[in-house]
């Protein structure tokens, strides 16, 4: 174990010092003439470190948006890079913050890391001047653990409903409103392809691996039917209900039938190789899929559609989307906090959101952008999409605190024995709900 | 002056291995006492350094390892992979050492050929194995359907059923050619005498094989098994990028990297992987004593 530990942080160290290196130069390019320009000494000017994401445009959005704010401060700002995958971003992260290294000042959040990190961010509710008011209510429930607003909302994500146009009107059906409709209109469009020689099509795709997009795809399917999240704001375990158990039965009857058994195995990536491939009619998915499916080399470019998710059945039925997403916290062991702070609410403030969504197509956590006519006319989905963003779901990390991804992980596995069919939904929710209250003592996690 | 010189020798033996000594007492031994050490408190990885010593809580208590069915299930799939693969290797890898060891045209290369999976880094051949077996694109589902062998695409990575063939499948390709390796090397330092004898007396070849053969390369293979089982043991990296942290193929290691660094339970964690320790100490003296192989002795 201490050798792993170690070596976590070896690499942690290495990477930070490395990255301090390479930006340092480059922050001082970008900075020098403002600083000379207004403030040809100012000793009151901070170093800023930010550690931004690494995937698509992520590295090259964050910095610009950065280096905008240091010319306006005459502050600098590092950037740090950092691991493409969140679960070693997080594993980094944990190794910084545990160590009380000081190195990064603003580091960004997964929107499940709240509950888990909490303890070393600083209230940024001091700093913002209600700013957070701004945006989506639910994203910031999210970010505030025990009354501290660790983290403040830089994009939204959430899962959507892809559909293929040309197949949907071939067979003269409309997006499916409703998981049943779903299941019906996957298995007609299936069906006669295949009779039609399209052997290879199929129905329904989406994330079945054993791991964190799992417990996302399946916390919409048991959301949607009214069976709440897994464990609710309280800290009480809820997920041992029959709507929850009749959601995850439903999507077991697709496992074979209208979704390849080899789904279980799939993380975002492989089921956008089979629809982008054309192999599928429907998909869900993050925002990030659409760009791909529309660019030249796509064998299914402007044939693809985008709706919310479909509802479940029942009293309480809703379409429900996960939500994703990342935030800006603030690290408590920053040397800055004070220009740490300024920088995080300028980077998730209304104009830098703009920018992002204009030229990256960032989704916007902020309300009023959803009306912004510059926003919409880069992004058209946006107004449709409003909704999925505004009433996501979020997962149950911030009532889980430091355990969410124990809950996470008993939760995907015990999702995926229902699907590999060695258990009804009932019993497995049952077995999954008595393990949950094991871990949090009752409810008191 | 016998005695002060061989007292000499010895304090210049002590100071050539004194270096050598230190290493392995900071990168073995330190290690491996604080994980055990570790495994006896409660730490997190996130308040580490308020952590309380808990005993065998970790082991014994009401959500001890011993009480935790994944970690049984972990221990099973372990043991059951290990068996599976090591004797399929071994049995594999003497064929083709058998092979290898006759003179033909062509032998050099064909031996270079042979060991080309094993020199694969493992996460690189289990990620080209994630795609040839993937059930929509992969070769492998090709192949056998074009030559019947299936009536439909198989879920190699997905299908509960077919998890385990399909990693055993991939180490078996992967880790053959290091059994063949070292039956290879003990055939051939085998007398020619038995064999002439052999020849002379007209033994059919299978019984030499099984008579001649076989005993004489016994401790070799002995040594390879034990290598290779304890390799399988801590299997991690091929599961791990075919499969991910599933309870149906989790192994001893997953389980405890994913204590570790997933749920960052430093304390528990520690306790999965020295127990996974004592495993193999264990496993390891019960194969010395019962194969009798004398590791130590020349």
């Amino acid at each position: 174990m201490k050798t792993y530990t170690g070596l976590l942080l070896v690499i942690g160290l290495a990477t930070a010092a490395g990255c301090k290196k390479e930006s340092s130069n480059s922050s001082a390019k970008t900075v020098d003439p403002a600083g000379k320009a207004d403030k040809p000494a100012a000793p009151a000017s901070a170093e800023i470190s930010i550690s931004c994401g690494s995937v698509g445009k992520d590295y090259d959005t964050c910095k610009s948006g950065a280096d905008l704010w240091a010319k306006k401060t005459g502050n600098t700002v590092k950037v740090v890079t950092s691991p493409t995958s969140s679960s070693e971003k997080l594993a980094l992260a944990q190794q910084m913050l545990a160590s009380g290294a000081t190195d990064v000042d603003v580091f960004s959040t997964d929107v499940v890391w709240p509950g888990i990190l909490g303890t070393f961010f600083l209230d940024l509710k001091e700093y913002s001047a209600g700013a957070e008011k701004a945006h989506f209510e639910s994203i910031i429930a999210n970010n505030t653990v025990d009354g501290k607003l660790v983290a403040l909302p830089w994009y939204t994500d959430a899962g959507l409903l892809y559909y293929r146009k040309d197949l949907l009107d071939k067979y003269q059906a409309q997006p499916p409103t409703t998981w049943e409709e779903l299941t019906a209109t996957a298995k007609k469009v299936q069906d006669g392809e295949r009779k039609a020689g399209n052997k290879d099509l199929w129905g329904f795709v989406f994330q079945g691996k054993a791991y964190e997009g799992l417990t996302c795809n399946a916390l919409e399917w048991v959301a949607s039917y009214g069976g709440g999240t897994i464990v609710g704001n309280d800290g009480k375990v809820t997920i041992n209900n029959p709507e929850a158990a009749a959601a995850l039965d439903l999507v077991a009857s697709w496992i074979g039938t209208i979704t390849p058994s080899g789904a279980l195995n799939y993380e975002e990536e492989e089921s956008r190789a089979l629809f982008q491939s054309g192999k599928a009619v429907f998909m869900r998915n993050w925002p990030y899929a659409y760009q791909l499916s529309q660019a030249a080399e796509s064998p299914i470019k402007d044939k693809v559609g985008v709706t919310v998710l479909p509802k479940g059945s029942g009293a309480s039925a809703r379409s429900a989307a996960t939500m994703g997403g990342w935030n800006l916290s603030v690290s408590k062991f920053s040397k800055h906090p004070k220009e740490a702070a300024e920088l995080a609410l300028y980077l998730t403030g209304p104009e830098e959101q703009k920018r992002r969504a204009i030229t990256a197509g960032y989704q916007p956590t902020i309300k009023s952008l959803y009306e912004d006519k510059e926003v919409l006319a880069a992004n058209p989905s946006f107004a449709m999409l409003q909704g999925s963003f505004a009433n996501s779901v979020p997962r149950p990390s911030t009532a889980t605190k430091g355990l969410y991804n124990q809950v996470s992980s008993a939760f995907f596995n015990a999702v995926q024995k229902v699907l590999n069919k060695q258990a009804k939904g009932k019993d497995a929710l049952a077995e999954l709900a008595e393990k949950l209250d094991g871990m949090s003592h009752g409810g008191k996690w | 002056m016998a005695d002060r010189l061989s007292r000499n020798r010895t304090r210049t033996a002590w100071l050539f291995l004194t270096p050598m000594l230190v290493v392995l007492a900071l990168v073995a031994a330190w290690p491996l006492l604080r994980t055990i050490w570790l495994g006896l408190t409660d730490a997190n990885l996130l308040h580490l350094d308020d952590s309380k010593w808990v005993g065998l809580d970790n082991y014994t208590g009401k959500g001890g390892l011993l009480h935790d069915k994944v970690w049984w299930s972990a221990v099973r799939n372990t043991l059951w992979f290990t068996l599976l693969t090591v004797s399929i290797e071994t049995v594999l890898g003497t064929v083709i050492a058998l092979v290898l060891t006759r003179t033909f045209p062509g032998r050099a290369l064909v031996r270079a050929a042979v060991l080309i999976p094993w020199a694969i880094p493992t996460v690189v051949s289990a990620k080209m194995w994630s795609w040839m077996l993937n059930d929509q694109f992969g070769i492998v589902n090709d192949l056998l359907l074009k030559v019947g062998l299936i009536d439909g695409p198989k879920a190699w990575t997905a299908d509960p059923g077919l998890l385990m063939t399909s990693v055993v499948l991939v180490d078996v390709w992967k880790t053959t050619p290091f059994m063949a390796l070292l039956v290879l090397a003990a055939l051939q330092m085998l007398p020619k005498e038995c064999y002439e004898a052999a020849q002379i007396d007209g033994v059919h070849p299978v019984k030499v094989f099984f008579k001649v053969t076989l005993p004489l390369i016994r401790p070799a293979v002995m040594v390879a098994v034990i290598f290779r089982a304890l390799d399988a043991i801590r299997i991690f990296d091929l599961i791990y990028v075919l499969i991910g942290s599933r309870e149906s193929t989790m192994t001893m290691s997953i389980y405890a990297r994913q204590q570790l660094i997933e749920f960052q339970q430093v304390g528990y964690g520690s306790a999965a992987s020295t127990l996974l320790f004592f495993i193999v100490a264990l496993l390891t003296i019960v194969y010395v004593l019962v194969g009798r192989v004398k590791l130590g002795s020349d």
